[in-house]
Protein backbone atom coordinates (compact mmCIF):
# COMPACT_ATOMS: atom_id res chain seq x y z
CA UNK A 1 0.00 0.00 0.00
CA UNK A 2 1.10 3.62 -0.49
CA UNK A 3 2.33 5.00 2.86
CA UNK A 4 0.68 8.67 2.21
CA UNK A 5 -2.51 7.54 1.76
CA UNK A 6 -2.23 5.23 4.31
CA UNK A 7 -1.47 7.91 6.55
CA UNK A 8 -3.72 10.22 5.43
CA UNK A 9 -6.43 7.86 6.18
CA UNK A 10 -5.29 7.15 9.48
CA UNK A 11 -5.04 11.56 10.20
CA UNK A 12 -8.40 11.77 8.65
CA UNK A 13 -9.85 9.59 11.47
CA UNK A 14 -7.98 10.34 14.12
CA UNK A 15 -10.79 12.67 16.19
CA UNK A 16 -8.76 14.15 19.00
CA UNK A 17 -6.23 11.64 19.20
CA UNK A 18 -2.60 13.09 19.97
CA UNK A 19 0.21 11.94 17.67
CA UNK A 20 3.80 11.05 18.07
CA UNK A 21 5.85 10.17 14.89
CA UNK A 22 9.17 8.34 14.64
CA UNK A 23 11.83 9.87 13.58
CA UNK A 24 12.47 10.11 9.14
CA UNK A 25 9.87 9.09 6.69
CA UNK A 26 6.33 8.68 9.41
CA UNK A 27 7.40 11.95 10.66
CA UNK A 28 7.48 13.14 7.26
CA UNK A 29 4.37 11.21 6.22
CA UNK A 30 1.92 12.68 9.12
CA UNK A 31 3.37 16.10 8.29
CA UNK A 32 2.65 16.31 4.39
CA UNK A 33 -1.10 14.98 5.15
CA UNK A 34 -1.31 18.34 7.51
CA UNK A 35 0.42 20.34 10.23
CA UNK A 36 -1.18 20.42 13.83
CA UNK A 37 -0.66 21.42 17.09
CA UNK A 38 -1.40 17.68 18.39
CA UNK A 39 1.33 16.40 16.32
CA UNK A 40 4.87 15.36 18.36
CA UNK A 41 7.48 15.07 15.61
CA UNK A 42 10.43 13.18 16.61
CA UNK A 43 13.80 14.07 14.60
CA UNK A 44 15.92 11.49 16.78
CA UNK A 45 15.59 9.38 19.36
CA UNK A 46 15.64 6.31 17.39
CA UNK A 47 13.82 3.49 19.43
CA UNK A 48 11.83 6.07 21.79
CA UNK A 49 8.78 6.97 19.57
CA UNK A 50 6.05 4.71 21.34
CA UNK A 51 7.64 4.48 24.67
CA UNK A 52 7.15 9.03 24.44
CA UNK A 53 3.37 7.70 23.57
CA UNK A 54 3.20 5.56 26.34
CA UNK A 55 4.50 8.28 28.76
CA UNK A 56 2.25 10.70 27.19
CA UNK A 57 -0.90 7.88 27.01
CA UNK A 58 0.10 7.34 30.90
CA UNK A 59 -0.29 11.41 31.33
CA UNK A 60 -3.54 11.86 29.52
CA UNK A 61 -5.54 8.89 29.97
CA UNK A 62 -8.69 10.54 28.77
CA UNK A 63 -6.79 11.08 25.23
CA UNK A 64 -6.18 8.83 22.83
CA UNK A 65 -2.33 8.80 21.56
CA UNK A 66 -1.45 7.11 18.15
CA UNK A 67 2.50 6.43 17.40
CA UNK A 68 3.05 6.10 13.65
CA UNK A 69 6.46 5.12 13.34
CA UNK A 70 8.46 2.93 11.11
CA UNK A 71 10.20 -0.80 11.40
CA UNK A 72 13.28 -0.08 11.91
CA UNK A 73 12.48 2.80 14.36
CA UNK A 74 10.42 -0.14 16.27
CA UNK A 75 13.13 -2.75 15.63
CA UNK A 76 15.50 -0.76 17.92
CA UNK A 77 12.98 -0.68 21.01
CA UNK A 78 11.76 -4.42 20.57
CA UNK A 79 11.98 -4.11 24.58
CA UNK A 80 9.58 -1.46 24.54
CA UNK A 81 6.86 -4.31 23.31
CA UNK A 82 7.56 -5.45 26.62
CA UNK A 83 7.45 -2.42 29.07
CA UNK A 84 3.92 -1.28 27.22
CA UNK A 85 2.28 -4.32 27.48
CA UNK A 86 2.87 -4.95 30.66
CA UNK A 87 1.80 -1.13 31.75
CA UNK A 88 -1.34 -1.98 29.62
CA UNK A 89 -2.23 1.77 28.14
CA UNK A 90 -5.91 1.33 26.86
CA UNK A 91 -5.48 4.36 24.66
CA UNK A 92 -2.23 3.71 23.51
CA UNK A 93 -1.98 2.94 19.55
CA UNK A 94 0.92 1.68 17.82
CA UNK A 95 0.69 1.91 14.07
CA UNK A 96 4.41 0.50 12.35
CA UNK A 97 4.78 1.87 8.58
CA UNK A 98 6.86 -1.19 7.45
CA UNK A 99 8.69 -1.16 4.32
CA UNK A 100 10.82 -3.57 5.44
CA UNK A 101 13.99 -1.72 4.48
CA UNK A 102 15.91 1.24 6.15
CA UNK A 103 14.60 3.95 3.90
CA UNK A 104 16.34 7.14 5.49
CA UNK A 105 19.97 5.17 4.68
CA UNK A 106 19.51 3.53 1.37
CA UNK A 107 17.16 1.14 1.52
CA UNK A 108 19.10 -1.83 3.30
CA UNK A 109 17.01 -4.79 4.32
CA UNK A 110 15.55 -4.54 7.91
CA UNK A 111 14.74 -7.58 10.30
CA UNK A 112 11.07 -7.67 8.81
CA UNK A 113 12.28 -8.05 5.26
CA UNK A 114 13.94 -10.73 6.90
CA UNK A 115 11.07 -12.75 8.30
CA UNK A 116 10.58 -11.11 11.45
CA UNK A 117 6.75 -10.01 12.19
CA UNK A 118 6.60 -7.19 14.52
CA UNK A 119 2.26 -7.85 15.31
CA UNK A 120 3.67 -11.33 16.50
CA UNK A 121 6.37 -9.78 19.09
CA UNK A 122 3.67 -7.42 20.02
CA UNK A 123 0.90 -10.40 20.60
CA UNK A 124 3.38 -12.44 22.11
CA UNK A 125 4.28 -9.55 24.51
CA UNK A 126 0.68 -9.42 25.26
CA UNK A 127 -0.94 -6.34 23.22
CA UNK A 128 -4.59 -6.75 23.37
CA UNK A 129 -4.79 -6.44 19.10
CA UNK A 130 -1.84 -6.75 17.02
CA UNK A 131 -1.79 -7.81 13.50
CA UNK A 132 -0.54 -7.09 9.92
CA UNK A 133 -2.68 -5.04 7.10
CA UNK A 134 -1.48 -5.39 3.48
CA UNK A 135 -3.74 -3.24 1.34
CA UNK A 136 -4.88 -0.18 1.42
CA UNK A 137 -8.72 -0.52 1.77
CA UNK A 138 -8.42 -2.82 5.09
CA UNK A 139 -6.72 0.66 6.49
CA UNK A 140 -10.09 2.11 6.58
CA UNK A 141 -11.75 -0.87 8.80
CA UNK A 142 -8.58 -0.53 11.47
CA UNK A 143 -9.78 3.13 11.22
CA UNK A 144 -13.35 1.81 12.64
CA UNK A 145 -11.49 -0.37 14.61
CA UNK A 146 -9.40 2.70 16.40
CA UNK A 147 -11.79 4.57 17.45
CA UNK A 148 -14.02 1.88 19.63
CA UNK A 149 -11.91 1.61 23.12
CA UNK A 150 -8.99 -1.02 23.58
CA UNK A 151 -8.97 -3.31 26.44
CA UNK A 152 -5.38 -3.01 26.08
CA UNK A 153 -2.38 -1.51 23.76
CA UNK A 154 -2.68 -2.03 20.07
CA UNK A 155 -0.10 -2.38 17.18
CA UNK A 156 -0.72 -2.56 13.55
CA UNK A 157 1.74 -3.22 11.35
CA UNK A 158 1.00 -1.51 7.98
CA UNK A 159 2.80 -3.03 5.03
CA UNK A 160 3.67 -0.22 2.84
CA UNK A 161 5.47 -0.34 -0.49
CA UNK A 162 9.33 1.03 -0.52
CA UNK A 163 8.89 4.73 -1.99
CA UNK A 164 10.12 7.75 -1.14
CA UNK A 165 7.92 10.71 -1.52
CA UNK A 166 8.58 14.25 -1.44
CA UNK A 167 9.88 14.75 1.79
CA UNK A 168 7.68 17.36 4.04
CA UNK A 169 9.42 18.43 7.08
CA UNK A 170 8.27 19.93 10.10
CA UNK A 171 9.85 22.87 12.38
CA UNK A 172 13.15 21.21 13.97
CA UNK A 173 12.84 23.39 16.67
CA UNK A 174 12.78 20.54 19.62
CA UNK A 175 11.47 23.39 21.80
CA UNK A 176 9.02 25.04 20.01
CA UNK A 177 7.31 21.86 19.00
CA UNK A 178 7.22 20.70 22.78
CA UNK A 179 5.75 24.03 23.77
CA UNK A 180 2.94 23.87 21.08
CA UNK A 181 1.96 20.72 21.34
CA UNK A 182 1.80 21.09 25.89
CA UNK A 183 0.07 24.50 24.25
CA UNK A 184 -2.23 22.65 22.80
CA UNK A 185 -3.30 20.39 25.86
CA UNK A 186 -3.74 23.44 27.76
CA UNK A 187 -0.51 23.55 29.92
CA UNK A 188 2.77 26.00 30.13
CA UNK A 189 5.75 25.83 28.27
CA UNK A 190 6.57 24.54 32.29
CA UNK B 1 20.96 -6.21 42.26
CA UNK B 2 22.75 -5.77 45.19
CA UNK B 3 22.04 -6.03 48.67
CA UNK B 4 23.32 -3.66 51.54
CA UNK B 5 25.87 -5.30 54.12
CA UNK B 6 26.31 -2.04 56.03
CA UNK B 7 23.66 -0.17 58.08
CA UNK B 8 23.12 3.61 56.98
CA UNK B 9 23.47 6.50 59.36
CA UNK B 10 20.38 8.20 57.90
CA UNK B 11 18.42 4.53 57.40
CA UNK B 12 15.09 6.22 56.65
CA UNK B 13 16.36 8.28 53.49
CA UNK B 14 13.96 6.08 51.35
CA UNK B 15 10.91 7.53 52.69
CA UNK B 16 12.17 11.15 53.12
CA UNK B 17 12.84 10.70 49.36
CA UNK B 18 9.94 9.47 48.91
CA UNK B 19 8.20 12.32 50.60
CA UNK B 20 10.61 15.29 49.01
CA UNK B 21 9.66 13.96 45.37
CA UNK B 22 5.77 13.80 46.03
CA UNK B 23 6.13 17.44 47.75
CA UNK B 24 7.50 18.09 44.52
CA UNK B 25 4.56 16.92 42.30
CA UNK B 26 6.02 13.86 41.17
CA UNK B 27 3.19 11.39 39.43
CA UNK B 28 5.31 8.75 37.34
CA UNK B 29 7.90 6.98 37.56
CA UNK B 30 9.89 4.10 35.86
CA UNK B 31 13.16 1.76 36.64
CA UNK B 32 15.17 -0.88 36.42
CA UNK B 33 15.47 -2.23 39.72
CA UNK B 34 18.45 -2.00 42.18
CA UNK B 35 18.83 -3.31 45.92
CA UNK B 36 19.58 0.42 46.63
CA UNK B 37 16.40 1.54 45.05
CA UNK B 38 14.51 -0.93 46.32
CA UNK B 39 12.20 0.81 49.39
CA UNK B 40 11.89 3.91 47.62
CA UNK B 41 10.40 1.91 44.63
CA UNK B 42 7.94 -0.22 47.17
CA UNK B 43 6.72 3.25 47.89
CA UNK B 44 6.05 4.35 44.87
CA UNK B 45 4.22 1.01 44.09
CA UNK B 46 2.32 1.58 47.03
CA UNK B 47 1.30 5.50 46.35
CA UNK B 48 -2.21 5.43 44.17
CA UNK B 49 -0.82 8.76 43.06
CA UNK B 50 1.86 7.36 40.99
CA UNK B 51 1.76 6.11 37.81
CA UNK B 52 4.90 3.39 37.71
CA UNK B 53 6.46 1.51 34.76
CA UNK B 54 8.96 -1.27 35.28
CA UNK B 55 10.95 -1.29 31.98
CA UNK B 56 13.51 -3.65 29.94
CA UNK B 57 16.61 -1.29 29.48
CA UNK B 58 16.81 2.10 31.10
CA UNK B 59 17.11 4.07 28.07
CA UNK B 60 12.72 3.56 28.00
CA UNK B 61 12.81 5.03 30.79
CA UNK B 62 14.28 8.67 29.24
CA UNK B 63 11.67 8.64 26.22
CA UNK B 64 8.95 7.60 29.28
CA UNK B 65 9.94 10.63 30.86
CA UNK B 66 10.19 12.77 28.27
CA UNK B 67 6.39 11.91 26.99
CA UNK B 68 4.54 12.23 30.48
CA UNK B 69 6.41 15.68 30.85
CA UNK B 70 4.50 16.55 27.18
CA UNK B 71 1.01 15.31 29.11
CA UNK B 72 1.67 17.14 31.99
CA UNK B 73 3.26 14.66 34.93
CA UNK B 74 6.18 14.49 36.42
CA UNK B 75 8.54 11.65 36.35
CA UNK B 76 11.45 10.11 37.75
CA UNK B 77 13.83 7.18 36.50
CA UNK B 78 15.22 5.69 38.78
CA UNK B 79 18.50 2.90 37.58
CA UNK B 80 21.96 2.04 39.01
CA UNK B 81 25.38 3.17 37.50
CA UNK B 82 25.25 0.06 34.89
CA UNK B 83 21.97 1.83 32.93
CA UNK B 84 23.88 4.90 32.47
CA UNK B 85 25.50 3.67 29.19
CA UNK B 86 22.42 2.51 27.99
CA UNK B 87 21.03 6.13 27.97
CA UNK B 88 23.27 7.80 26.14
CA UNK B 89 21.59 8.25 22.81
CA UNK B 90 18.23 8.82 24.56
CA UNK B 91 19.03 11.23 26.36
CA UNK B 92 19.43 13.75 23.48
CA UNK B 93 15.63 13.58 23.47
CA UNK B 94 15.46 15.93 26.93
CA UNK B 95 18.39 17.53 26.25
CA UNK B 96 17.41 18.95 22.43
CA UNK B 97 13.75 19.39 23.61
CA UNK B 98 14.80 21.00 27.23
CA UNK B 99 12.31 18.75 28.91
CA UNK B 100 13.10 18.89 32.31
CA UNK B 101 14.22 15.66 33.52
CA UNK B 102 14.95 13.77 36.72
CA UNK B 103 17.29 10.57 37.12
CA UNK B 104 18.23 8.92 40.64
CA UNK B 105 21.80 6.42 40.19
CA UNK B 106 22.55 4.75 42.39
CA UNK B 107 26.26 3.75 41.78
CA UNK B 108 28.23 0.61 41.32
CA UNK B 109 32.02 -0.01 41.05
CA UNK B 110 33.36 2.62 43.49
CA UNK B 111 33.19 1.37 47.42
CA UNK B 112 33.96 -2.15 48.04
CA UNK B 113 32.84 -3.22 45.22
CA UNK B 114 34.02 -6.74 44.80
CA UNK B 115 32.56 -7.23 41.10
CA UNK B 116 35.48 -5.80 39.14
CA UNK B 117 32.74 -6.13 36.38
CA UNK B 118 30.77 -3.09 37.25
CA UNK B 119 33.72 -0.73 37.83
CA UNK B 120 34.15 0.28 34.20
CA UNK B 121 30.34 1.62 33.46
CA UNK B 122 30.69 3.12 37.41
CA UNK B 123 33.78 4.75 36.48
CA UNK B 124 32.56 6.52 33.34
CA UNK B 125 28.77 6.64 34.59
CA UNK B 126 29.30 10.74 35.88
CA UNK B 127 31.58 11.31 32.74
CA UNK B 128 29.19 9.79 30.16
CA UNK B 129 26.27 11.38 31.62
CA UNK B 130 27.78 15.22 31.68
CA UNK B 131 29.09 13.99 27.94
CA UNK B 132 25.12 14.24 26.75
CA UNK B 133 24.63 17.36 28.27
CA UNK B 134 22.93 16.38 31.64
CA UNK B 135 23.75 18.13 35.27
CA UNK B 136 25.16 15.83 37.92
CA UNK B 137 24.97 15.72 41.32
CA UNK B 138 26.41 13.91 43.87
CA UNK B 139 25.31 12.49 47.50
CA UNK B 140 27.07 10.22 50.00
CA UNK B 141 24.93 10.57 53.00
CA UNK B 142 21.32 9.80 53.60
CA UNK B 143 20.47 13.74 54.56
CA UNK B 144 22.69 14.83 52.00
CA UNK B 145 20.58 12.67 49.44
CA UNK B 146 17.11 14.09 50.51
CA UNK B 147 18.67 17.59 50.47
CA UNK B 148 19.74 17.45 47.37
CA UNK B 149 17.10 15.51 45.86
CA UNK B 150 14.95 18.54 46.41
CA UNK B 151 16.53 20.92 44.87
CA UNK B 152 17.12 18.87 42.03
CA UNK B 153 13.60 18.05 41.47
CA UNK B 154 13.62 22.18 41.57
CA UNK B 155 16.07 22.34 38.77
CA UNK B 156 14.62 20.01 36.67
CA UNK B 157 10.88 20.63 36.87
CA UNK B 158 10.86 24.66 37.80
CA UNK B 159 14.36 25.22 35.40
CA UNK B 160 14.05 22.66 32.61
CA UNK B 161 17.14 21.25 33.97
CA UNK B 162 18.23 17.75 32.66
CA UNK B 163 19.57 16.04 36.29
CA UNK B 164 20.99 13.20 37.42
CA UNK B 165 21.55 12.86 41.12
CA UNK B 166 24.31 10.28 41.72
CA UNK B 167 23.93 8.15 44.68
CA UNK B 168 27.08 7.11 46.61
CA UNK B 169 27.86 3.36 47.08
CA UNK B 170 29.01 4.55 50.37
CA UNK B 171 25.71 4.90 51.24
CA UNK B 172 23.73 1.78 49.39
CA UNK B 173 26.52 -0.33 51.35
CA UNK B 174 28.76 -2.64 49.50
CA UNK B 175 27.29 -6.23 47.49
CA UNK B 176 27.21 -8.52 49.93
CA UNK B 177 28.67 -12.24 48.66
Amino acid sequence: MDRRAAVAKLLDARGDALVVTGLGSPTYDVHAHYDSEANYYLWGAMGGAALVGLGLAQAQPERRVMVITGDGEMLMALGALATIAVARPANLDILVLDNQRYGETGMQASHTGLGLDLAACAAAAGFAAARSLTRLDEVDALCAELRRPAQGPRLFVLKIEASTPPRSLPPRDAVFIKNRFRAHLGLGPN
Amino acid sequence: MNTSSEPNRDADWPEALHAVLRAADLRHASWVPDAGHARLIELLLADPAVTTNVLTSEEEGVAIATGAWLGGMRSVLLMQSSGVGNCINMLSLPVQTCTPFLTLVTMRGEWGEFNPWQVPMGKAAQKALEAIGLTVLRAETGRDLVETAAQAATMAWEADGQIALLIGQRLIGRKEW
